[in-house]
């Protein structure tokens, strides 16, 4: 892997880097606020709708844009497809800090945060909680991410000296690497059934909402729908990462590599439809598809997302084209993003005329740390080697 | 295609047999059933007069704060709802002129609601830390707020919106109607059974209280009869004329059952209380949850596999 990736250097205080900072200190003015005065003070959370876009989008849709590790994974160490190998670095990093951030989000949203390390507290645990199985296992996986992209640091740290800071690269890491090099097969299998777990449960969280969440969602299949719609959530990301990062970097785009990937999001997306659509249709809940409410309309949307990404990247001939792969894997991005709000938020009805739109807090602490993913990105493909050498494109 | 599809399918298939397994009810865990012991209490709507001495009472013996629905009148304590300051309220059904008591149709009806003690509670099953526990000596809902993390995952779950959050605390918790079990514990009743003039709201053992509810089913409306005040079994009692019911125990068997059961002239649904299958969620939830990670069999051998594979692999691409 060594000699596929190379730091891209050059300086990083680029505008787009400051605009995501200034977002991001916004953001964290924000959190303060909550912190000192209560969630209410910056949220329309209610008890009517106690979850928002912090959990169904920073953990749910979050974690699940963060699958490309995970995809790549089981692309490249479970069916050995080694020549995918350029594309796990960058794909890994967008996980790690995709999954870092959403667990350290959980924080912004849980009320008596100062007890979170209940959750891994023994005495505490409810095992019959799809919640203890969704936490503990994102915390774990969180671990494990930064254990397989460790050797992207060490690299950087012994080849790339002249892109770091002095006290890095006076540190002598490759007794580490020797360690890291023995142990890494099992933290990437580790690193595949962890996401397996989490990815289906964080479906199955829904279940227990029983008839407060519309039977447009609300189905056993919970679980298998979210699983297969974030693996391929993850191979959206990262031919869209691939994509945008090249154009953005004017770097040449790894075409052949990308197509021969966007290969498998056909079958996936079918899969997903077939089983989402006789789901539906068999629990004889499609009437509830043609009522004159949002939740209705979003369902369409949601579906409508789905077979445009199918549309774009079936035939042969535009798998071979970068517009409508990038095309494609945004259509299954956004899809995957609005059937995880439509379980969550729009097809949730508690009743009793409450109802929730986020608040400017809300969306601005949620802007924040996508924004502070995206800048950590940058600086650490200029510093570390992550990204695929050009030449090799 | 250059990826072999069949190739990529079993891979997923592996992660989805884990998955799919939800759909089979093989291993379904058993339904919840109450206890010999079980407490709740009976509130039968169609003696209620609306007169909320319960809802002052639970505020009084809860020690919590005045709730005002309008901000430029706060110190009179009006909550719509059950809210974080509010564990039990009495609520008022009107249709039309509203002229007739217990009536659908131009009628009007009360409803208390609070925390239904439910048989299966949707709150414990989902609580991660057991801050939420079903209490095994008599059935009651208990919050332990130094478990608590604040997720509001029992917020999802209860199919009657019961659990509360001081979103507006710096330090907020949970906040429900534990029926009143530092009453209990000294002997005492629950503050909205002990203080109701009417009887509407009696308290007692489910079993009790489900007879009590099965016989007044069976009164012929306009017959005058002994109706129990505070609690079954006690000296207190009234006399009333029998106004008509529904033919209808709601929480007998709703939502897995509950330990506060309702008796209404009007249909529940209408009085706010929400149509549940039989079967609780939480059932559903833990068959589907533990049919996947069973003994973390499914698991730990989906690991062992992926770790052979895997460190073949790599050893492959070195």
């Amino acid at each position: 892997m060594s000699e596929e990736s190379k730091p891209l250097g050059g300086e990083f205080l680029t505008t787009p880097f400051k605009v995501l900072a200034g977002f991001t200190v916004f953001a964290g003015l924000l959190v303060l606020i909550r912190y000192v005065l209560g969630i209410g003070a910056v949220a329309n959370l209610s008890d009517g709708y106690p979850w928002g876009i912090w959990i169904a989008y920073d953990v749910v849709a979050g974690t699940a844009i963060a699958c490309g590790g995970y995809s790549m994974a089981i692309l490249v160490y479970v069916l050995n497809k080694g020549e995918y190998h350029p594309l796990v670095r960058p794909a890994l990093l967008a996980s790690m800090f995709g999954y870092t951030l959403a667990a350290a989000s959980i924080f912004v949203d849980i009320g008596r945060y100062w007890q979170g390390y209940n959750m891994f507290l023994p005495w505490y645990a409810n095992v019959n909680s799809v919640m203890l199985e969704v936490a503990v296992c994102i915390a774990t996986y969180v671990m494990v991410l930064w254990i397989e992209f460790a050797p992207a640091f060490f690299e950087g740290m012994q080849k790339h000296k002249q892109h770091l800071p002095a006290f890095l690269t006076k540190w002598d890491v490759s007794g580490l690497q020797k360690i890291w090099s023995k142990v890494l097969f099992f933290f990437i299998a580790f690193g595949v059934l962890l996401p397996t777990m989490h990815q289906s449960s964080l479906g199955s969280l829904m279940l227990i909402a029983g008839k407060k969440l519309s039977p447009l969602w609300q189905t056993g299949f919970l679980p298998l729908l979210f699983l297969i719609s974030a693996i391929t959530m993850g191979y959206a990301i990262v031919i869209f990462e691939s994509i945008f990062a090249s154009v953005g970097f004017k770097r040449p785009i790894e075409m052949p590599l990308l197509s021969k990937l966007s290969g498998v999001m056909p079958p996936l997306i079918g899969i997903y439809l077939v089983i989402r659509f006789a789901d539906v249709l068999i629990r004889g809940a499609i009437g509830a598809a043609f009522k004159l409410e949002v939740a209705s309309l979003m369902f369409w949307v949601e579906n409508a997302l789905h077979v445009a990404a199918l549309v774009y990247i079936a035939p042969a001939a535009n798998r071979t084209k970068p517009r409508p792969m990038f095309l494609a894997a945004f259509f299954m991005l956004v899809a995957g993003l609005v059937y995880r709000f439509n379980a969550f938020i729009v097809g949730f009805n508690p009743g009793d005329n409450w109802s929730y739109f986020p608040s400017f807090g809300e969306i601005m602490i949620t802007l924040g740390i996508i924004s502070f993913e995206i800048l950590a990105y940058l600086y650490i493909v200029k510093k570390f080697p992550v990204l695929p050498k050009a030449e090799h494109a | 295609m250059e990826i072999k599809r069949r190739e990529f399918l079993k891979a997923a298939a592996a992660g989805g047999l884990l998955a799919a397994s939800s759909a089979h009810p093989a291993l379904a865990r058993d339904p919840k059933v109450r206890t010999k012991d079980a407490l709740g209490l009976l509130y039968d709507s169609t003696v209620c007069t609306g007169c909320k001495a319960c809802v002052s009472a639970c505020k009084e013996y809860n020690k919590m704060p005045q709730s005002s629905s309008s901000p430029e009148d706060p110190l009179w304590d009006n909550a719509l709802d059950t809210d974080s300051r509010t564990y039990n309220i009495i609520k008022l059904y009107k249709d039309g002129t509203g002229a007739a008591k217990d009536r659908e149709k131009d009628g009007h009806a009360y409803i208390k609601r609070q925390c239904m003690h439910c048989v299966d509670p949707a709150c414990v099953s989902a609580c991660p830390v057991s801050a939420l526990k079903k209490r095994p000596s008599d059935g009651v809902v208990i919050y332990d707020k130094g478990a608590c993390i604040g997720c509001r995952y029992c917020q999802v779950g209860c199919p009657f919106n019961i659990p509360k959050f001081e979103f507006e605390k710096t330090f907020p918790q949970v906040q429900k109607c534990q029926l009143c079990s530092h009453r209990l514990e000294k002997n005492e009743i629950p503050a909205c059974a002990e203080f109701c003039p009417t009887g509407a709201t009696v308290f007692g053992k489910v079993d009790d209280l489900m007879a009590e509810a099965k016989k007044r089913l069976q009164y012929k409306p306009g017959s005058s009869q002994v109706y129990p005040v505070e609690r079954l079994g006690g000296k207190a009692v009234a006399e009333r004329v029998v106004t008509p019911y529904l033919p209808k125990v709601y929480g007998e068997k709703d939502g897995g059952g509950t330990q506060v059961l309702y008796l209404a002239g009007v249909p529940f649904e209408k009085l706010g209380l929400p149509e549940l299958e039989e079967r609780s969620d939480a059932q559903r939830s833990e068959t589907i949850q533990h049919t996947i990670y069973k003994g973390m069999i499914a698991p730990i051998v989906l690991l062992g596999g992926l770790v052979y594979v895997v460190h073949k692999n790599t050893k492959d691409h070195k």
